[in-house]
């Protein structure tokens, strides 16, 4: 038990500087899909190993680990989780009953349980917030938005400003705004709409967006913050790699261009500041001076890796309790 | 709702009916468009008598600012309900696009 416990703790706590160094690293534009891939299982794999090395304290707790062998991870962890809600019970009695390494090993299992919980939480409540927010967006689109020529399949909204984005889900829509329609040409405008339908087709919304969730739980955190703006820009490359796919990337690279230019004088600078700096220039340069995709031995490595982060938890919670 | 906006008072679902007319509309589809508008908060409605009369809950330039902010992820609440072609950038940044594009048009010019 304390093997797979000193494993588990040594994984998540290899992941956070794992993490940072993938946010610096440069060979991700070269093949982005790749290293969402390596983000993903960096993620997942951290949250496995967390949980998992903390309840793994708390289980080792109770019962000498024996019901644990039995019955698999849940009946070990619901053991010693009533042992924890006895001991809470107990109130004054707590260190009487156990010893202070008693009491360490409960808060490590009530700390398990409980980030188990705010992960699981936090998903979930970034998802709602997710779709409020689209529905919100289709209400006001069906009220507001219109056709146009130019931009086929797209809704065009009367305001000045450059906007293009789409809203992703079941019922999608790509929206452009009056402003963006004067500031592009025809050839500018195809390659936008050829970006936001590789966003839609993809689903690259849910690529983010268990990210989001963990930028909104861990606001403070510098690894969460890297991790959502690396990933957020991958998404951005792919989509702009399968648009250059069927047309020039030239017209990408300006398109981007016009339209950061002109978001610019709108935008505050405070609030926007920790969001996507120089990722407009870093996806041009990337468009106009393409990057040789990574060789396949590369790739395989990083696949390797990222199925050993995300496996090896997992199989250590799945055989070893 | 162009023509509840349109409108500078609270109108009845007859006087909307009345003022669509390039649109040959049953008097029971206006009210079920008005009545859904009202339970969606975008149209308020007061009796007058035995008819609703409506009115817009926002300007038209109110929505659509509300739509804007949330597409130049200007409300400061980041969320990954959209997905933006470009992001904002700050004014720097900017200007220094605006050289980049100014170089890139020098660089094929003929």
């Amino acid at each position: 038990m304390a093997t797979q416990v000193i494993v588990l703790a040594a994984i998540a706590a290899a992941c956070i500087p794992a993490a940072s160094a993938l946010a610096s690293a440069r060979w991700p534009q070269r093949s982005p899909a790749i290293a969402i891939l390596l983000w993903q299982a960096l993620g997942l794999g951290w949250g496995l190993a967390a949980v998992g090395a903390l309840a793994g304290i708390g289980v080792a707790g109770t019962s000498n680990g024996s019901t644990g062998s039995e019955n698999g991870v849940a009946g070990a962890v619901a053991s010693a989780a009533a042992g924890l809600a006895g001991r809470l019970a107990g109130g004054r009695h707590w260190h009487a009953a156990g010893g202070p390494l008693e009491g360490v090993r409960l808060a490590a299992l009530a700390a398990g349980l409980l980030l188990f919980g705010l992960l699981c939480w936090i998903l979930v409540a970034a998802s709602a917030g997710v779709l409020r927010a689209r529905r919100r967006q289709r209400a006001l689109l069906t009220l507001l938005a219109h056709g146009d020529p130019k931009v086929p399949g797209a809704l065009v909204v009367d305001h000045p400003a450059a906007a293009a984005y789409c809203v992703p889900g079941l019922r999608s829509a790509i929206v452009v705004s009056a402003g963006t329609l004067a500031l592009l040409d025809q050839a500018e405008l195809a390659a936008v709409l050829a970006h936001e339908r590789a966003h839609i087709r993809a689903r690259h919304d849910l690529v983010l967006l268990p990210f989001t969730a963990l930028l909104r739980a861990f606001r403070w955190s510098a690894v969460a913050r890297a991790a959502h703006s690396a990933v957020a820009l991958l998404v951005e490359m792919l989509a702009d790699d399968r648009a250059r796919r069927r047309l020039p990337a030239r017209e990408l690279a300006t398109a981007l261009l016009r339209v950061g230019a002109a978001g610019g004088g709108h935008a505050p600078s405070g609030a926007l500041a920790a969001t996507g700096d120089g990722e407009v220039a870093a996806r041009v340069a990337r468009l106009l001076r393409p990057v040789p995709r990574l060789p396949l031995p590369a790739v395989v490595a990083i696949v390797a890796g990222a199925i050993a982060v995300a496996g090896v938890p997992a199989a250590v919670l799945a055989f070893s309790f | 709702m162009d023509v509840l906006w349109e409108s500078a008072e609270p109108i009845t679902v007859r006087q909307v009916s009345l003022r669509l007319t390039e649109r040959d509309l049953a008097h029971t589809t206006v009210m079920t468009v008005l009545d859904r508008l009202a339970k969606k908060g975008f149209a308020r409605r007061e009796r007058d008598g035995r008819a609703w009369r409506y009115r817009a809950a926002e300007s038209r330039e109110a929505y659509v600012t509300e739509l804007m902010l949330t597409a130049l992820d200007q409300t400061g609440d980041r969320q990954a309900a959209l997905a933006r072609f470009a992001r904002s950038v700050t004014d720097s940044e900017a200007s220094a696009l605006r050289r980049a594009l100014d170089a890139l048009g020098e660089g094929t010019g003929s």
